[in-house]
This record gives C-alpha cells, structure tokens and sequence, in this order.
C-alpha cells in the first residue's frame, strides 16, 4: 500500500477515536532519565490547561476530553494522592471536568453518556512518582495559601450535613456520600484525601480566582462557615 | 435604502451572535440544573429538594419581569426567599452577561423556534 494510503487510514483512526471512546487506556512506563516537563508536556497538556482562561474557547469535541487545569497542581493535591492516582486514575466528576459534553436529554431528564468519558491514561509505579513529584512544583498561587488561617477540627457530624445539604446547598452539585448528591461537580467525600485544606478553603471562597470560567458559584458566606464546611470534608473523610 | 438594509443585516447578525452567546452561557452554568432542554431536568435535579424551574413554562415565566429575572440570576433564589439551590452568579457571570442570559430566557420560554 502507498504511504499516501497508510497516512490517510491513520488519519482515520486517529480522528474517528477520541480517548472516551476505546476501553483500554494509554499506559506510560518510566525509564532511565525521562525528561518529565517534556513527557508531560508531551502526553497530558492537549487535555489539561496550561494557563488561566485555557481551554475556553476549544471547539465542544476537545472541550470533551479535558480535565481540569494542572497549572496549579502543587497548590491544590496531596502528593500522595496524586502518586496513587496516577497508577489507577478513578473517575472523580461523574459527569466530566465539562459536564455539558457529556450529557443528553431523554424525556425523564438528562442522562450522562458514559461512553463519551475520558478513560484516563495510567502511568507505572516510577513515572507516577517523577510526574507526582513534578506537579507539586508548579505553585504559581502558594501566597494565596499561605494567607490561609485554617486550623482543621472534625465537626459533629449531623448538623454539618445538614449545612452541607439543606442550608449552602453544595448537595445540588456535589456527592458528600458515594451516590448521593449532584453528579455536575467532583465528588467531595474524597476531596480531604485529594485535596490541601488550605486549597479546599480558597476555592470555596473564590472559585474563579482559581480557575476563570469555572461551573462552581460562590456560595456568599463568611470564613467561619467556610472552615465549618471544610472541616465537614474531614469529618466524613475520617468516618 | 442600501443602508437601511445593512443596518437591518447588522442587527440580526448582532442579534443571532447574543442568542448564541446566551445558549452557551446558559450551557455553562445553567444546564447542569436546569437541563439541556431548560425544563428542569438537569443532571442533578434528582439529587434535589426543590426542583429547578422549568424555563419553558411559558405561564410561570410570564409571571416575571425581565428586572425579577436578572434579579434571581445576578443575587440567588434566596434573594428573593425562594431557595438557596439556586445560587448568585453575580460573581461568575458580569450584568451585561446575565443581561444575555434573561435574554435567551425569553427565548426559551416564550418565542416559536
Ligand atoms: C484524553 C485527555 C487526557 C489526557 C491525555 C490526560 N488527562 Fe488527566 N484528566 C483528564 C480528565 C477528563 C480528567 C478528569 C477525570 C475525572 O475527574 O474523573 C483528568 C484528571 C486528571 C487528574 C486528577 C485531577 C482532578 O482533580 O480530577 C490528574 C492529576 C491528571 N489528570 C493528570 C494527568 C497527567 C499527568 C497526564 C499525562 C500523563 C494526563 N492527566 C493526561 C483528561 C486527560
Ligand atoms: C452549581 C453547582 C455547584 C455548587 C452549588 C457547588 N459546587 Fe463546588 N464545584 C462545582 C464544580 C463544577 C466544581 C469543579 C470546578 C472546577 O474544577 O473549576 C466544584 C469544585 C469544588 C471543590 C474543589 C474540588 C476539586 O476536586 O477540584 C470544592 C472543595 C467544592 N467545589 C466545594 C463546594 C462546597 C463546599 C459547596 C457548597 C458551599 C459547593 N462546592 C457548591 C460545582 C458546584
Ligand atoms: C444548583 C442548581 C442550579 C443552577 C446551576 C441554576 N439554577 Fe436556577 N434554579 C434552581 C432551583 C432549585 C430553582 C427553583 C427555586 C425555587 O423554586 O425555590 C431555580 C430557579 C430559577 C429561576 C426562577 C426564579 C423565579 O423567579 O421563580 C430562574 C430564572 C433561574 N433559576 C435561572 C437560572 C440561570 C439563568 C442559571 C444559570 C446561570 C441557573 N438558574 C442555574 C437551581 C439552579
């Protein structure tokens, strides 16, 4: 076959198989002196924003693939999380970082296409470690943090549920319990194990400081009630 | 009259631009409640206590004034005591946006496609 051809059926694969679509995710192995700026740059950045405002104004079919942005990676996960995720990445936004690519009415309500979700690439024990490792460098907003004043307590657990659901409402988007709760945002019954507290209490105060564009509102409250709903994420994460 | 016709060109080009620009808006922020198809059927909605609005009530929606409309999107359902799921986007979105979303709103409920 000429190289014409090949090229042309290979445009075909590539095109006709978004990363949602086939079942078996990319694996990455380290090895020897992997250059990790350039692996990640390589193989993660045409799906995770590299700036503010990145990836807003992508056409819907990439808009689908995306995650959320990386840029500020060390600001926002625990290491040893992230090193755990990496090697069996699960899903944490059952609806995907842009929910409305992914969603369809039917006449009983929206539904979310499974199909249509990213299948993460899984990277091995060594390169989970070095990509881990490079992430938290990026730490473009560390003053933010560290203007925090947060000392984490566990909470009683029946009122602060309640203030979760009934009274600020997270519950519209967020699942505080593994099936329960909206399905629009990430799950927050894992948030404490993903997340730096200091991280979870700025974003709830101003999500578009962090990340412009983003689907979560600012649910107008002061610190105290902030930290109350953080350390509600601890409570439940320590249940 | 050439001017005139372009002058009525250039409205309904202005014109279709902010129906599209208040679709995708509405996409972002609302649809996750609200639904795909503005009913208030949205992907969360049975995970709710108070059902959003359906958007498409011609009825229920002629009830409001386009100021009552901006009202509720710019400050929250608590503004005006009807409930805290419906959050402000007055810092997400800026006036002339939520301006646009009333707009489509309008759209949505009460003109033929
Ligand atoms: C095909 C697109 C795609 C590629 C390529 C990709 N990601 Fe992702 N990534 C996503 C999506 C979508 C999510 C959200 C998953 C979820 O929330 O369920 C995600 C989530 C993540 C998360 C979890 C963060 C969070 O808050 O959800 C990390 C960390 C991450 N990716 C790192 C990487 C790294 C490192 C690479 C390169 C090896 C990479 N990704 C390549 C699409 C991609
Ligand atoms: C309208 C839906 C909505 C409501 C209501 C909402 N959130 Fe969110 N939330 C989101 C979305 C969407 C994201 C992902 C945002 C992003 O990545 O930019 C998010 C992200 C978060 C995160 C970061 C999680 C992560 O892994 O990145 C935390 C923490 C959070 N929300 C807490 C809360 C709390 C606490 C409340 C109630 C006061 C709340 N949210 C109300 C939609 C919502
Ligand atoms: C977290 C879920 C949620 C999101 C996201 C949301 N809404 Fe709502 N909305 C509701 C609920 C619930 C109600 C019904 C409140 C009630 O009846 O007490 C409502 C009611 C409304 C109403 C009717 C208020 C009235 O005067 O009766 C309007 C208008 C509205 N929403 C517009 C919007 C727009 C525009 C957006 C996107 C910018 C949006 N909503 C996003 C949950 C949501």
């Amino acid at each position: 076959m000429s190289t014409a051809r090949w090229l042309f059926i290979g445009a075909l694969l590539v095109l006709g198989a978004p990363a949602g679509a086939d079942d078996s995710p990319r694996y990455f192995k380290g090895g020897a002196g992997t250059d990790v700026a350039a692996f990640v740059k390589e193989n993660c950045l045409a799906c995770h924003a590299v700036k503010p405002g990145d990836g807003a104004s992508h056409s819907p079919a990439i808009r689908a693939e995306l995650g959320p942005p990386l840029y500020y990676a060390g600001d926002k996960y625990r290491e040893e999380w992230l090193l755990e995720w990496l090697q069996a990445p699960e899903r944490i936004r059952p609806a995907g970082y842009y929910p409305p690519t992914h969603v369809r009415a039917t006449p009983e309500g929206d539904v979310i296409d499974e199909a249509s979700l990213v299948n993460h690439p899984v990277l091995d024990a060594k390169l989970a470690e070095e990509v881990a490792r490079y992430l938290m460098t990026l730490t473009p907003y560390a003053d933010r943090l560290a203007e925090e004043d947060y000392e984490p307590s566990t909470v009683p657990l029946r009122m602060a549920r309640l203030d979760f659901r009934r009274f600020k409402g997270c519950v519209a988007c967020h699942q505080d319990v593994k099936g329960e709760g909206g399905v629009s945002g990430p799950e927050l019954y894992s948030a404490w194990s993903r997340l730096q507290p200091e991280f979870i209490v700025s974003f709830v105060r101003s999500p578009g400081q962090w990340n412009p564009g983003t689907m979560m509102p600012v649910l107008e409250m002061n610190d105290a009630a902030i930290h109350r709903l953080a350390n509600y994420l601890k409570t439940i994460a320590e249940e | 009259m050439r001017i005139l016709v372009m002058i009525v060109m250039l409205i309904a080009v202005a014109g279709s631009a902010m129906a599209q620009e208040g679709r995708l808006l509405y996409e972002r922020y609302c649809v996750q409640c609200h639904g795909v198809e503005g009913t208030g059927k949205g992907i969360n909605a049975p995970h709710m206590s108070v059902f959003p609005r359906d958007h498409t009530d011609r009825t229920e929606m002629m009830g409001r004034s386009d100021e009552e409309l901006f009202r509720v999107i710019r400050n929250g359902g608590a503004s005006i005591n009807q409930s805290v799921l419906m959050p402000a986007w007055s810092h997400n979105l800026d006036d002339d946006q939520i301006h646009v979303l009333v707009r489509y709103l309008r759209e949505l409920c009460c003109e033929e496609p």
